[in-house]
């Protein structure tokens, strides 16, 4: 074996892998002596540059943005069809003379609904008053409370469930005004909607 | 001669035989043995129908009555195969047509079975049995009525997961009324309503039925009626799990469950309302299977429905479980064997659950037989899969995914390579591992070293040099199937390690730096290993031979390398030594 194979591989902690190695040569031709690794590296473009480096760990490449990468993370897209569904639900606001429609699937999180929300009522914003977000209609001050019909058929406040959960179990929408809302605002329940969600 | 057994002796004591190890172990004897056992095979698997052609099987094995196949490679599952790569049925289900009248079971896997080839399976064998489709693709709900219609003994018709264009829900109408022998039935994964009616004559004519898997269109509200035609059943799949909150659609659902005393297994549950989860609560004690990996439902409703079920041995779940959910798991059910935990928004850049590394080590604590996971989450520490390690060195299969690929250590931040070892290390019995997160050479070589009896290993976004993929390939006694992706490995460990490579069924590898070079030396030095290039940017010799690859399939095989069905993006090699091309 040459020395330079030698040195390469006694680097790489090849030791004790060489009895598995299949030696190269062309076939019909003699077997090569024991040892000879001929074909090996005559044949093979070896690049040794950073890799026999072992003190820093390379990441070869940096982890590409999960939108990129085909198949990751690996659930089965018959699983994902499955988990999918176009989910129409009705929106009503307390006082507003007919209710609307949103595909909830269309958003990714209580925040996007909720400026789908605000874009489809004009007339209500969603304030931050003192750290909190509401809802409110800026004309007349009235403050609404955003509360959805789960399929158990209760009122729940909107915020609470994990967002994925929340559009599963949603059936539709009532933004309620705050007044009505006895024992129910958003700062006894949970300190205003969880926005991380 | 005068020493041996008469044929019909030896052919008695091999029917005993029913492993194909054992079978293929007899014929290795000697030729008589080989020629008797050939004769009297009557099941054979194929793990790639690529290794084998159909000519070869017919020809030894002139008396098949039931046939398993395999076609794409696991990878294809995560969309990592491009369309028309192969894999199709009709050349095998047109070859047997003449070859096996009597043939009663197809069961395939990965493949693309068309409308032809159900209505070739259909119209060609007077006592077909059993066909079980996973995970195929290319036939429409025309293919079924052919099914239903034409086989007049059908005792199982199983479409696990499979693609399907759903046309109309009418194939179902299509089993004739003579029809009585159905045993299973799972068309789970069918979008179109099916008569309701037809279904319940059905259920109601076949009383040998013990697995019933309904899909999504059927309403709770019909499943009362289904059950009440079948309290014999022993596994179950809802469909749509929701209706109007009623009591009397309640309590009809509860007595039907009622009378089910052989219930085993229940599925489906898309679409949960959980008030009608106390529905099932009296068939819970009896439950050993559970998935409920299409139901969004909270972890209290998710914990209240687990604990009634003290036998539960498989538990298929979302991460809406939590790890709360998972420590009461841990404290109900001793008796558990496997966990899957999939992610409810694995797209989403937050987490959305309160699901950690913690619900698995409590898991693994708290259920003694645990020996097979599947944990979607979206951190790990070294130090949980030590403790995981040490408490449960009984699995046989251990897949994690981190939904963050190479995400390190959360507490430490660095790679996983100690947790992973310790896997490796304590669990002697492992078969699969599929590993994620920062992982570095060093994982692969406590693989290399500890892990003698895997037998299938998938990686991802791991190692730093060829020197990883070495070691698995030198020191893995047992490894049949290696599928890695995006790692940094190439033509060295490969090409030393070629030999190793005819011991396995197959090897994947896609964006990895595999060079097109490598690709033609290995196929020239291993002339039974088939390495198929998959490469959609065109011919790969219009690019410089060091350049890498983007997908690597290779198997070994006794059939032609140059199989007919190749589509144009891949490439093999040419027998007379130039990698043949379109």
């Amino acid at each position: 074996m040459s020395t330079e194979i030698r040195s390469i591989l006694s680097e790489m902690e090849f030791s004790g892998c060489l009895k598995t190695d299949l030696t190269l040569g062309l076939p019909g031709g003699a077997p090569p002596k024991p040892g000879s690794k001929r074909g090996f590296s005559d044949m093979v473009d070896l690049k040794l540059g950073a890799s026999c480096d072992h003190d820093e760990v390379s990441v070869s490449t940096p982890p590409p943005t999960k939108a990129q990468v085909v198949g990751w993370p690996p659930v089965r897209s018959y699983r994902k069809n499955m988990m999918k569904s176009c989910k129409y639900v009705k929106v009503a606001v307390d006082g507003a003379p007919y209710l609307r429609k949103v595909d909830l699937e269309m958003y990714s999180s209580y925040q996007q609904l909720l400026a789908a929300l605000e874009d489809m009522f004009t007339c209500l914003t969603i304030c931050n008053v003192m750290n909190e977000r509401k809802i409110m209609d800026t004309a007349n001050g009235i403050e609404y409370v955003p509360t959805y019909e789960d399929r158990d058929g209760d009122w729940m406040l909107v915020g609470d469930v994990p967002w994925n959960m929340f559009v599963e179990t949603c059936k539709r929408v009532r933004l309620m005004k705050s007044s009505e809302a006895i024992g129910l605002s958003p700062k006894t329940a949970s300190n205003g909607l969880s926005m991380n969600r | 001669m005068a020493y041996s057994f008469p044929e019909e002796v030896l052919e008695h004591v091999f029917s005993f035989l029913s492993s194909d190890r054992d079978r293929n172990a007899v014929s290795l004897v000697c030729k008589s043995w080989y020629d008797i056992e050939r004769w009297c095979r009557r099941r054979i698997f194929v793990g790639n129908c690529y290794a084998v052609s159909p000519e070869i099987v017919i020809r030894r094995f002139p008396e098949l009555r039931a046939v398993e196949m395999k076609g794409k490679p696991h990878f294809a599952d995560f969309n990592l195969v491009p369309e028309g790569w192969g894999a199709y049925a009709y050349p095998w289900i047109a070859a047997m047509e003449e070859a096996y009248p009597f043939l009663e079971e197809i069961k395939l896997k990965r493949m693309v079975v068309t409308d032809e080839s159900l209505e070739l399976i259909s119209k060609s064998y007077k006592s077909f049995k059993v066909l079980v489709l996973t995970s195929c693709e290319g036939f429409t709900t025309d293919g079924l009525a052919s099914i239903a219609a034409n086989c007049r003994h059908l005792r199982e018709l199983d479409l696990r997961e499979s693609e399907v264009e759903d046309l109309s829900g009418h194939w179902l109408s299509h089993f004739p009324d003579s029809c009585t022998s159905l045993v299973s039935l799972n068309m789970s994964c069918l979008g179109s309503e099916v008569s309701f009616c037809a279904l319940e004559r059905l259920v109601a004519r076949s009383p040998n039925l013990r697995t019933l898997r309904l899909n999504r269109a059927v309403p709770l509200e019909r499943l009362a009626n289904l059950i009440r035609r079948a309290p014999q059943l022993v596994e179950l799949g809802t469909g749509a799990y929701s209706a109007e909150i009623r009591s009397d659609t309640f309590s009809n659902l509860a007595d039907a469950f009622s009378a089910c005393k052989q219930l085993k297994a229940l599925s489906g549950f898309w679409d949960v309302v959980p008030s009608y989860l106390p529905a099932m609560y009296s068939v819970c004690s009896g439950i050993t299977s559970l998935n409920l990996s299409y139901a969004a439902i909270p972890s209290s409703d998710l914990v209240k429905l687990i604990s009634q079920c003290q036998n539960l041995q498989r538990l298929w779940v979302l991460d809406y479980i939590e790890d709360s959910g998972l420590d009461a798991l841990a404290a109900s059910c001793k008796d558990l064997q496997e966990l899957r935990v999939f992610p409810s928004d694995p797209f989403g850049a937050e987490p959305n659950v309160s699901l950690t590394e913690q619900g698995l080590v409590s898991v693994s604590e708290g259920c003694p037989k645990l020996e097979s996971v599947l944990y979607f989450c979206r951190q790990m520490s070294n130090a949980a899969l030590i403790a995981i390690a040490k408490n449960r060195p009984n699995f046989i299969r251990f897949r994690l995914c981190i939904i963050d690929p190479q995400a390190p250590d959360y507490l430490t931040l660095e790679p996983l390579d100690a947790g992973f070892g310790a896997i490796v290390e304590k669990c002697k019995e492992l078969r699969r591992l599929s590993m994620t997160g920062l992982l570095t050479d060093r994982v692969f070589k406590y693989i290399g070293s500890h892990a003698k009896k895997l037998e299938m290993l998938s990686i991802a976004f791991a190692g730093d040099s060829d020197l990883g993929l070495h070691h698995v390939l030198s020191g893995c006694d047992s490894l049949r199937k290696l599928e890695i992706r995006d790692c940094p490995f190439g033509d060295k460990a490969l090409l030393a390690n070629a030999a190793k490579l005819e011991t396995m069924r197959s090897l994947w590898m896609s964006s990895c730096s595999v060079s097109f070079g490598a690709c033609k030396l290995l196929a020239q030095k291993m002339p039974r290993l088939n390495v198929e290039v998959i490469d959609e940017r065109g011919p790969p010799d219009s690019r410089p031979e060091g350049c890498s690859v983007e997908r690597a399939y290779v198997y070994r095989t006794v059939a032609s390398r140059q199989r007919l069905d190749m589509p144009d993006f891949v490439w093999t090699h040419d027998e007379d030594s130039s990698l043949r091309y379109s």
